[in-house]
Formats: structure tokens, C-alpha cells, sequence
């Protein structure tokens, strides 16, 4: 008799049920774009803040350094003594004093320049000021020297080497920058899922054997079905809750942003900064053209293929050693020593994708990690993007289904066992034993 | 009577550790058979064998003939001692659901479940969760479920345990009827006065092996030991006292009369008739007690494991 229907519907059904899952499902994304635009807003109350800044220059050479910009005032301060300075810039709640000391030599001024402020300065603004300073002390010298600086502009050459593969198409930096975007994207959903589902079915497992079901039910079904069902079934509750957030996610987003004026797009994250700093120097309607020749470079029918058998094996051969965790210990506590090995080559796969596949996705560590089944999935997710030969792909793949299935045999071992033992919290060496049995 | 169900010597090691040692038991068909034994003697692994639930070393079960086989689960019920439903589940929806792992229809399932709730008088409880009833209430949806599809061979473990004297008493009746019906059933428990009330094989497993079965009379007869509860009014009680105890071995008995009386348990030795003891005590006194003493199961699982060990 085939039950594994009917487990599915029931595991998933009590799952979507559940008020904590209902909760959570609408709550996160909530909290989640709450989050985003306090953060957005904060930093638009932070940028519309006009700064000013005092400025007392003994040497009288620096005068034209300092513009006024949108955010940051400056005042020039003459015929006045420091301290007298300090007192009066104290006294107009100025942001603080930017004091260079009297010099007669251009390359000692650098040495005599302090700011004054109430509270440590943020350091974006320190580092703005050193470099008008660097510019203008630079220029100031490069004078002195008697060198033409209009020379030195308009030698100044920009250098965008064009990419091309041995094929014939034509690549870019910003291509690079949306494949680490979508490898990342990719291999750090297949990680997230693993822990938050694979935690789930480890839960629902002990659940059974807490309420002591399971010999009920065992009386009916083979416990590898049993298994199976209680894996698909939360897999499929998992995607219907992924699949929510990112609609109701959406939906709140332009929400938010409609209502509130707020720009989301100014909660900056390295990556657009990345995207920024590779198009440098394009105008708009380039850049825009660029990101879209870009996404049609990227392998996408490969890509949306070997993420859907990659995301299903390496979730797959994960969630079954869960499973067998669940069924070897009686409750959550007990679960910690089990748990960690487990995350370990998990942690080890996302780390190697952010790190070495960014730095090199064809070199000797990306390779040998995106074949070792425990890390392959969310490696070679990551390294797709780039390019990976399709027997690479087919061979990891095979690797880890291998995995898969030999795994699924000894927790189905372990499974069998260990939910009809209830007690003491069994050791390394029993389990290995009760897969003997 | 032919056997519903027959085990050949199975035997099954969990690690170095024997659960269970060349043990065959035979079910004749319609009785009603205690499977006994001390803790941790093996029953509950020769019960889980019997399910399909764990693969015997050695040996092999028979239902009705046949070997065992995935399809006899529908022919199986087992209420097991480690017992529980789904906490957050409703009662209805649990009872459906493990009705059809059985292999009835969802329809067929959700007749025969108003049949059974309206019977127990449990019809209302059909959208409550189960952590909202007691643990008497939750036994009773229990045995809905082991029965709900109509098994012919029905295994109890420790069947009473959770039940107040009441509804004990309405789960007994229902398994009598379940019987009469047409059903056999596997009953294993701790509860000697269940069995002496219900069983009529037994089978007695101790350290993994089985050391004692048969109908339940006929181990009763093996086990008597000709000894006679006997009640005799007379003048000179410690006069016939002295003088039964010259002859046969005898100990103080217990039980109620108005009377004042010599009262005795006498063991006879196995040439002597209790005819002649009686016509003897005739001479003595009025005679107002003679009751052959049977072996409760009680004494004979204490005795049976004594002798075993």
C-alpha cells in the first residue's frame, strides 16, 4: 500500500495549519520591511542634516579647498586666536574646527592640521576632509615645483578593458558583479532553507516520537515512508511560506516606499555599491543597457535547471540526516551534538562561495568543493553563473543523488531504530550500531 | 480449531542482546490469548515482529497460512503500550487519517467512525484537539482507531491502563464482543485478573524465552497440586487440627463464615483421593467448605517464572 499521499497531505497540511506558521508567515516580511524602512528613513534624516564645519587656516593658502555642499557648511574663520576660535565654535553648536597651524613651507603644513569636535567625528568626514586637503596641498606643491596642471588633467587617461570570451561574446565587469549576485542569491537560499526546514522536520520527527505516535503509525507504514512524507511534505510547506514572503514581501515594499516617500534603494548594500563602482563613468541609459545585455549573457535556462536539482538534492540529502537526528534523540536539547557537525560542511560551503568562488569560480578549491556532495549544492549554485562546463555540472550532480540515496538508506536505518527508543541520549557509537541491525 | 496466526521459532538479537530465543506461539482462531511475561521479557519485540514492525532473525509468522506480507497490515489491529495520538490534531480528522493508512476509504472510514463514536457516546468530541481531552478520553479514541477497520486478528498491550473501573469494564465488554464477532485477540498485560477473566490460551515468555503455553485449563490443571480448601464445624477444633496435620500437610485458610469453624488448606499427596479425605472429615464434624484450590494465574506466572529461573 502506497500511503506516501496521504502522509504528505497530513504533514503538510498540519504544518500550513499551525497558528505559529501562520503567524510567522505573514509576521516576518512585516517585520522584515518595517526594518528596512526605519533603516531608509533613519538614513534620509541623516543625509538632510546640514553640517557645518568651522574652518580657521593660519597659512591663508588653503582658501579655496572647501565648497559648500548640500549637507556640509563651511565657514572660514579670520583674525582670530585658536582658543578664541574653540570657544566660539562651541558656542554656535558648529560640528566642529578644522585648525592647520601657521607654516611658511608647503610640506610642513600637513604636519599642524587637528580637528576640533564636541563628539568624535564620523569618519566619513574625517576622510573627506583629508582628502580635499590631500588634493589641494598636492596642487599647492606640484606648483611650487613649477609643473602645469592643466598638463597633468588632460594627460590623465581611463582605462575600461574590454571583456571578451574566446567564443566571441562580449562580457563586462557589471556581468561579473550579476552573476555573483545571482550565484549568491541562489547559494544562500539553499542555505537558509536548509537550517529553517531542516530544523522543522527534525522537530515534527521528535514531536511524533514525544507524543508517542509513532508505533501507532509504524504499525501501518514503513518508516522510510513515514520519512519521505514528513520530508516532502514540510519541503512543500517550506515553499508555500518562501513563496508568500517574497509576494507579501513585495507587495509591502512598494507599499512602503509608495506611502512614505521613501526610497529603499538608499539602504546601500556592498553590492550596488559593486554594481556602482563597475559602471563607472557610463551614462545612465548605458549602465541600463549594460545590466540588461547582462542578464541576457547569463546562462539562465542552465541556470534555472541545475538550481532546481541542485537546490532539491543538496536540500534533500540534508533534511534526511535531520530526519535521523530527530529519530535518534527524545528532545530538542539533545539534538545540539548531532546538529553541529552537520552544520559545519554547511557553513564551510557558504564561506567558500562568498570568499574563493568571488575570487576565482574555476580555481582548484571552488572546483573540488562544488563536487564534494555535502558542499556541492550551494558551491556550484554559486559558480554557475559563471560559466561551468555542463559535465562538471552532471557529474557534482550525480555525486551527490549518489549521496542522496546512500545517505537516505542509513538514516532510514537510523530512523527505523531510533523512534522506537526512548531514554538515555544514544552516542555516536550506538547509532553506527543501529544501522547494523 | 485451526490457528489464526502461528509463529515459528523466531529469534531476534538486538546487538549481543537476545530479545527474543526459538519462541513459536499458535493463536487458534476466535480466542482470546494473553501473552505474559515479566518486563523486559520480549513480548513487546515478538508483538512488533507480529506488526511488521521489526524483521525477526530467524524464523518466520503465519496469518491465517500465509507468511506475513505487506498486505496484512489491513488484517492487523495494534493498540501498542507506548501509545499517543497527534497533540494538535483534531480527534476527527486523526481518527480519519489513520483510519485510511489502514486502507479504508475516506467515505467508508467516516461511517464507520460515527458508528463507533456514537456507540462509546463520544459523538461530540469530533472537532476537539486531543491535548484538550483527558488521558482516559484520548485511550478511548485509541481503541476506535486499533478497531475501526474491522481486523480480524486484534493485538492488545496492556489494553486497560489509562481507563477509570467503568470504562475498563465498557473496553473489556467491547473486546468480548469484538470475539463474538468473529475476531481473535492478542492480549498482553501485567493485570493477572484481566487475564483470568478474558483469556483462554496463554502464552508465557521469561528472558526471551517462551516457557509455558496452552489453554489456560488446561496449565490450571497442570499446575493444581491437590490441595482442598475445607470448613469443618466441630467441638474439638485443635483436636482435628493436630490430627490433620499428622497426616497431610495443611495451612491456615481464609475465608468468611458465621461460624465458628476449623478452617484448612490440605495438600494431598498425589496417591490420595480428595473422596477419602472428605468421608473421613464426615466422621469428624459437619462439613460446610470443600473447594478444590485452583492456581490463580497469578500464582502459576509467579510460580512458572520461580521454576525457571
Amino acid at each position: 500500500m502506497n500511503h506516501l499521499p496521504l502522509i504528505i497531505k497530513r504533514e503538510y497540511l498540519t504544518k500550513v495549519k499551525n497558528k505559529a506558521f501562520i503567524v510567522m508567515t505573514i509576521l516576518s516580511p512585516v517585520i522584515l520591511i518595517a526594518l528596512i524602512a526605519v533603516v531608509a528613513y533613519l538614513s534620509q534624516v541623516n543625509n538632510d542634516k546640514v553640517r557645518t564645519i568651522a574652518i580657521l587656516d593660519e597659512t591663508g593658502v588653503l582658501g579655496q579647498t572647501f565648497e559648500d555642499t548640500e549637507t556640509t557648511k563651511y565657514k572660514v574663520l579670520e583674525h582670530i586666536e585658536l582658543e578664541a576660535a574653540k570657544v566660539l565654535v562651541r558656542a554656535e553648536e558648529d560640528y566642529g574646527l578644522l585648525y592647520v597651524r601657521e607654516q611658511s613651507d608647503v610640506d610642513a603644513i600637513e604636519g599642524g592640521i587637528t580637528f576640533f569636535s564636541e563628539e568624535s567625528p564620523s569618519l566619513s568626514i574625517i576622510s573627506g576632509l583629508e582628502g580635499k586637503l590631500e588634493k589641494s596641498l598636492t596642487n599647492l606643491k606640484l606648483l611650487q615645483e613649477g609643473v602645469d596642471l592643466n598638463k597633468i588633467e588632460s594627460s590623465k587617461i581611463k582605462v575600461n578593458i574590454a571583456q571578451e570570451n574566446f567564443s566571441g561574446e562580449t562580457t563586462s565587469k557589471i556581468e561579473s558583479v550579476i552573476k555573483l549576485a545571482f550565484g549568491g542569491a541562489a547559494g544562500y537560499l539553499l542555505f537558509m532553507f536548509i537550517i529553517i526546514y531542516g530544523n522543522m522536520i527534525m522537530r515534527s520527527v521528535i514531536e511524533e516520537k514525544t507524543s508517542r505516535v509513532i508505533e501507532v503509525i509504524i504499525s501501518s507504514v514503513k518508516p522510510i515512508q513515514l520519512m519521505l512524507g514528513k520530508i516532502i511534505g514540510t519541503s512543500l510547506a517550506g515553499i508555500t511560506q518562501f513563496i508568500i514572503w517574497i509576494i507579501l514581501g513585495s507587495v509591502l515594499m512598494f507599499l512602503v516606499s509608495s506611502i512614505f516617500g521613501l526610497d529603499m534603494t538608499q539602504v546601500q548594500t556592498p553590492q550596488q555599491e559593486l554594481v556602482k563602482h563597475s559602471m563607472n563613468g557610463q551614462p545612465l541609459s548605458e549602465q541600463a543597457q549594460s545590466i540588461i545585455t547582462a542578464f541576457y549573457h547569463l546562462p539562465i535556462a542552465n541556470l534555472i535547471f541545475a538550481f532546481v536539482l541542485f537546490f532539491i538534492g543538496g536540500y534533500l540529502l540534508y533534511s534526511s540526516m535531520y530526519a535521523a537526528i530527530g529519530a535518534a534523540v527524545d528532545n530538542e536539547t539533545d539534538t545540539q551534538q548531532f546538529v553541529f557537525p552537520l552544520l559545519v560542511p554547511l557553513i564551510l560551503a557558504v564561506y567558500i562561495g562568498f570568499f574563493t568562488v568571488i575570487e576565482d569560480p574555476h580555481g582548484m578549491v571552488s572546483r573540488v568543493f562544488s563536487f564534494i556532495p555535502l558542499t556541492s549544492p550551494v558551491v556550484m549554485l554559486m559558480r554557475i553563473p559563471f560559466g561551468v562546463p555542463i559535465w562538471e555540472q552532471l557529474l557534482s550532480f550525480l555525486l551527490l543523488l549518489g549521496t542522496f540515496f546512500l545517505t537516505v538508506w542509513f538514516a532510514a536505518k537510523i530512523y527505523r531504530v531510533g523512534i522506537l527508543m526512548y531514554g538515555k541520549r544514544p552516542t555516536y557509537k550506538e547509532l553506527i550500531k543501529w544501522i547494523k541491525y | 480449531m485451526s490457528n489464526i496466526l502461528e509463529a515459528h521459532t523466531i529469534s531476534k538479537k538486538f546487538g549481543d542482546f537476545t530479545a527474543l530465543n526459538q519462541v513459536s506461539i499458535n493463536v487458534p482462531k476466535g480466542s482470546i490469548f494473553g501473552l505474559l511475561g515479566p518486563n523486559g521479557a520480549g513480548k513487546t519485540t515478538l508483538i512488533r515482529i507480529i506488526n511488521q514492525i521489526t524483521m525477526p532473525d530467524v524464523g518466520y509468522v503465519t496469518l491465517d497460512g500465509e507468511p506475513l506480507q505487506n498486505h496484512h497490515i489491513k488484517d492487523i489491529g495494534y493498540l501498542p503500550e507506548e501509545r499517543g495520538l497527534y497533540k494538535s490534531m483534531k480527534v476527527g480528522e486523526q481518527a480519519l487519517y489513520l483510519a485510511q493508512l489502514k486502507g479504508l476509504s475516506k467515505a467508508e472510514a467516516k461511517k464507520r467512525l460515527q458508528y463507533w463514536f456514537e456507540r462509546l457516546e463520544i459523538g461530540d468530541w469530533w472537532n476537539k484537539k486531543i491535548q484538550e481531552l483527558s488521558k482516559g478520553m484520548a485511550q478511548k479514541i485509541q481503541f476506535v482507531v486499533t478497531v475501526l477497520h474491522a481486523p480480524k486478528l486484534l493485538i492488545f498491550d496492556e489494553p486497560f491502563s489509562g481507563f477509570d473501573p467503568i470504562n475498563a469494564n465498557l473496553i473489556k465488554d467491547e473486546i468480548l464482543r469484538l470475539r463474538d464477532n468473529g475476531a481473535t485477540v492478542i492480549f498482553s498485560t501485567h493485570r493477572m485478573e484481566s487475564v483470568e477473566e478474558l483469556c483462554d490460551h496463554i502464552a508465557l515468555i521469561n528472558k526471551s524465552n517462551k516457557i509455558l503455553d496452552g489453554k489456560l485449563s488446561d496449565i490450571k490443571r497442570q499446575f493444581k497440586n491437590n490441595t482442598y480448601e475445607i470448613g469443618v464445624k466441630t467441638d474439638q477444633i485443635d483436636h482435628l487440627h493436630q490430627d490433620l496435620a499428622h497426616k497431610f500437610s495443611v495451612s491456615p485458610a481464609q475465608f468468611k463464615t458465621i461460624d465458628q469453624q476449623l478452617k484448612l488448606n490440605v495438600k494431598l499427596a498425589a496417591n490420595e483421593k480428595p473422596n477419602d479425605l472428605l468421608s473421613y472429615l464426615t466422621t469428624k464434624g459437619e462439613v460446610s467448605h470443600f473447594v478444590e484450590l485452583l492456581p490463580s494465574t497469578n500464582d502459576i506466572f509467579i510460580q512458572a517464572i520461580k521454576n525457571n529461573s
